[in-house]
């Protein structure tokens, strides 16, 4: 074999999905090859059909799903063509894939070093003592502290990023011509994001792995691809070096794609100081007790005093990493959990203890979007049944809660006869329009979006973004905004307030937050954004 | 800004999910759910039809055809005196009743029973099951009287339960819903535990919405799936049930045909006449089969923790 094959070839790939799925073909006529040594991102927004080409190569195709043309050489040899017999002895051995959860790509019952030691097993005819050797080696290439603590260990005894760290010593162990990465860190928080994409790097230098690393995150792309493949609903677009690819896009789909991803640039100015504070938040706190009839209690403060204003008019972001009690004390702004102490004022009035018809006047004034559109929609109700419950509670008439929510839809841009429809009709971006028109409904001054676009693809996010900017200027409402992407953070906050294990670390202007930041958090969240030495063209602009 | 005015009609683009089939539709294209159902519906109009079918007054006594097999002929003598040829297709019992007529009219009774005691524990669980999911209060002191009853034997509470009541349709139906209830009350309070904790109940909560309309319109709708689907499997342990007690002189008066009093007439002589036995053994198995069989093609259909994986 000579030493400019490369390791993996992929041509004219096309993959049937069974009747009544969306498209009648997965991935039509895909082609790429990854040499050794180098790290292919295969990009796309949701449903583009890079998960089915990963699993493809893998040969872990569900059974509908067929591949009908085209071929896939690893090292030469055929995989479409191959038995199963054989896919099972070159997995693992010629082939590793890590993926996105890894809670879940663990056996939760074995500790992570008989995980990787089965590998070895398996595949090789390493004496036990060698093999647990082997074990501790990898453990310790990944960089893992405590690799002999660790390797007694049960997944869900480790971080987020461990578990990751454990799946990559796993794939790896058998040092694999190729590695395939499936969003293996789209769970994961930025730093920690940050630390396992130089961890696949550093390695995949070292072992000259080749590396098929699967995700939406063009960030992630800019920082860590050397060439890239952008895939739109199973049709390749555009392939190419990853530096000019992501300077000069050929594509009208890829500069889309790129024009998309926001600037880490903050936009928009502080508003007015002396403008009427709405919401006021004083030593807000909630402690969660942990208890049962058998076991102690545990305590777990999820905020500890966050003490936030936001004016009338303006946006604040609220930004942190998972578990940093961003939702918590949205919820308690919203009134749909119980502080444990501290108060919430809005409009000088304190709401904390509201009770009966007092808080139902409160809900009118304040609102909530939530994250998963595909979760926030009653699936046995229509979406005008949902726009119109809001000021049907208030004592609306049908009719004219009917018309307020055609006029809501719009000002969210979908058309009114889309009312009758239900949800499971709608693509995320317009779920997340539609709950937005339903927290309109009831005329709110004040509006929580709890990462209220993370969990839309690039190019409807930045539509959403747009969107909620828009309205907020015409409707002169206030935004508290929880987001734990700091890129979404710079383009529509006025000012920002940084949260860490429960606390407000820091609180300013955006370009201040952004330019100088002063807690130590704030740098190396900064710092661990992904992407940052390319400047993305931001879109939503002034 | 072109993907905005794109947007601005609604299309079925590419983007957005496939219209699903509805649930109904589905269901229908399941093979459990067709052959339980046609055989459901051909057993309730059987019995519905009995005064047409049955050729012969199932309480009739003529104690000169005793104990017949089934398609003996005999030549009946009428009141006016004429004669009348006739089959008894399913002979007939010790006291020459025709058992063909007895099983028809005991399917009624069944497949009433069944329906009857489904729908009464499936909406007592399901009220009781809503409050105690939702309601933290009602819910300690709610789950600890329904672990109560569901420490006895069903088989021996609606037995007691009977004892205490004068044996007649209601009571038998009372007595075999109320084992029931605990476990719709379970299954319906851990459905709304899990669904209080959905974005969109949060979502009504927050635009207002009372907690009866919260449950009767977010939670309740979202449970009814698997809710149907344990009424299914309720109705035919009710059908069990009703054939036990009948089969033990508990239930409804010996003289009703129920297919378990059938059966216990018919166990006297069951070494010298089984098909009085048989025949209601039959027809109560061919109905809880039909019953288990539309429940398990609709828990796979309509469920969402047991629909298979897949595109």
């Amino acid at each position: 074999m000579g030493v400019l094959t490369p390791t993996l070839t992929i041509e004219n790939l096309t993959v049937q999905l069974p009747a009544g799925a969306d498209r009648e073909r997965a991935v039509q006529d895909v082609g790429f090859e990854i040499r050794a040594g180098e790290l292919l991102c295969l990009v796309g927004e949701s449903g583009s059909g890079k998960s089915i080409v990963a699993h493809t190569v893998m040969g872990l195709l569900p059974r509908q799903v067929r591949p009908i043309g085209g071929r896939v050489l690893l090292e030469g040899e055929d995989l479409l063509q191959a038995s199963r017999l054989r896919l099972r002895q070159l997995r693992g051995v010629k082939m590793a894939m890590i993926f996105q959860e890894p809670m879940t790509a663990l056996n939760p019952l074995m500790t992570c070093g008989a995980q990787i030691e089965e590998m070895l097993a398996q595949h090789t005819s390493l004496s036990g003592r060698d093999r647990r050797e082997r074990v501790l080696k990898m453990l310790e290439r990944v960089r893992l502290p405590e690799p002999e603590a660790l390797r007694s260990a049960y997944p869900h005894q480790l971080s987020g990023g461990q578990r990751q760290r454990v799946m990559i010593a796993m794939a790896l162990a058998l040092a694999p011509a190729l590695l395939i990465a499936d969003e293996p860190t789209t769970a994961l928080d930025v730093t920690t994001q940050a630390e396992i994409l130089k961890l696949l790097r550093d390695l995949q230098r070292e072992s000259q792995t080749a590396v098929l690393f699967i995700t939406h995150d063009l960030g992630v792309v800019a920082e860590i691809a050397d060439r890239i493949a952008v895939l739109r609903r199973g049709e390749l677009v555009e392939a190419g070096p990853a530096r000019e690819l992501l300077a000069r896009p050929q594509h009208a789909y890829t500069r889309m794609l790129l024009d998309s991803v926001p600037s880490l640039t903050p936009r928009r100015a502080p508003i007015d100081a002396r403008g009427a504070i709405q919401v006021r938040t004083r030593k807000l706190t909630k402690v969660f007790d942990e208890h049962g009839w058998f076991r102690r209690r545990r305590r777990i403060a999820a905020a500890v005093d966050v003490e936030l204003e936001l004016r009338r008019g303006e946006t604040l972001g609220l930004v942190g990493e998972s578990g940093s009690g961003k939702s918590t004390v949205a919820r308690m702004i919203a009134h749909l959990l119980e502080a444990s102490a501290g108060s919430v004022e809005v409009d000088g009035a304190e709401v904390t203890h509201l009770k009966g018809r007092a808080v139902r006047g409160f809900r009118r004034k304040v609102q909530i979007v939530f994250q998963d559109p595909y979760r926030s929609l009653n699936p046995r109700r229509t979406v005008g049944w949902a726009i119109a419950e809001g000021p049907r509670n208030f004592g609306a008439s049908k009719e004219s809660a009917w018309r307020r929510a055609c006029e809501l839809m719009d000002l969210v841009r979908l058309s009114s006869a889309a009312l009758h429809r239900f949800p499971d009709e709608f693509s995320g971006g317009q779920r997340q329009r539609i709950c937005i028109a339903r927290a309109l409904a009831v005329e709110p001054e004040v509006l929580i979006a709890d990462e209220a676009v993370s969990a839309l693809d690039v190019s409807v996010q930045a539509q959403i973004l747009r969107l909620l900017e828009e309205i907020q200027c015409r409707l002169q409402l206030t935004v508290l905004f929880i987001t734990h992407d700091l890129r979404v953070a710079a383009q529509i906050c006025n000012r920002i307030a940084v949260m860490h294990r429960g606390r407000i670390v820091e609180q300013g202007a955006a370009s201040t937050v952004f330019r100088e930041p002063k807690h130590e958090y704030t740098r190396t969240l900064l710092a661990a954004a992904p992407g940052r030495e390319i400047r993305f063209k931001t879109e939503v602009e002034a | 800004m072109n993907t905005a005015t794109q947007e601005l009609v609604l299309q079925p683009t590419a983007e957005a999910a496939p219209a699903r089939p509805g649930a109904l539709a589905r269901a229908a294209r399941n093979w459990s759910v067709r052959i339980g159902a046609v055989a459901l519906v051909l057993l309730a109009l059987v019995s519905i039809c009995a005064p047409w079918i049955a050729s012969a007054d199932p309480t009739l006594l003529d104690p000169a055809n005793r104990d017949l097999l089934p398609g003996a002929r005999v030549t009946l003598t009428m009141s006016d005196g004429s004669t009348v040829s006739h089959v008894f297709r399913m002979g007939t019992d010790s006291f020459g009743r025709d058992l063909l007529s007895r099983v028809l009219y005991g399917a009624r009774i069944s497949l009433f029973v069944g329906a009857a005691v489904a729908v009464l524990s499936v909406c007592t669980g399901l009220l009781l099951g809503l409050f105690s999911g939702y309601l933290r209060r009602v819910d300690k002191v709610l789950m600890r009287v329904m672990d109560g009853l569901m420490a006895i034997p069903s088989i021996l509470l609606a037995v007691s339960l009977v004892a205490l009541w004068s044996a007649s349709l209601g009571s038998v139906i009372a007595a075999l819903s109320i084992p029931e209830v605990p476990r719709v009350v379970r299954l319906v309070r851990s459905l709304v535990l899990s669904i209080r904790e959905e974005p969109y109940v949060e979502a009504a909560i927050s635009v207002g919405t009372r907690t009866v309309s919260l449950l009767f319109s977010h939670v309740l709708p979202n449970s009814l799936a698997p809710l149907i689907v344990q009424g299914t499997y309720v109705c035919a342990s009710a059908i069990l049930g009703e054939a036990i007690l009948g089969f033990l002189g508990l239930g409804i008066p010996p003289e009703v045909p129920t297919w378990g009093n059938l059966m216990a007439e018919g166990r006297l002589q069951f070494n010298l006449y089984p098909h009085a036995v048989f025949f209601p053994g039959l027809f109560l198995t061919i109905t809880v089969l039909a019953v288990n069989l539309l429940g398990d093609g609709l828990r796979d259909t309509l469920d969402p923790r047991f629909s298979r994986r897949g595109v």
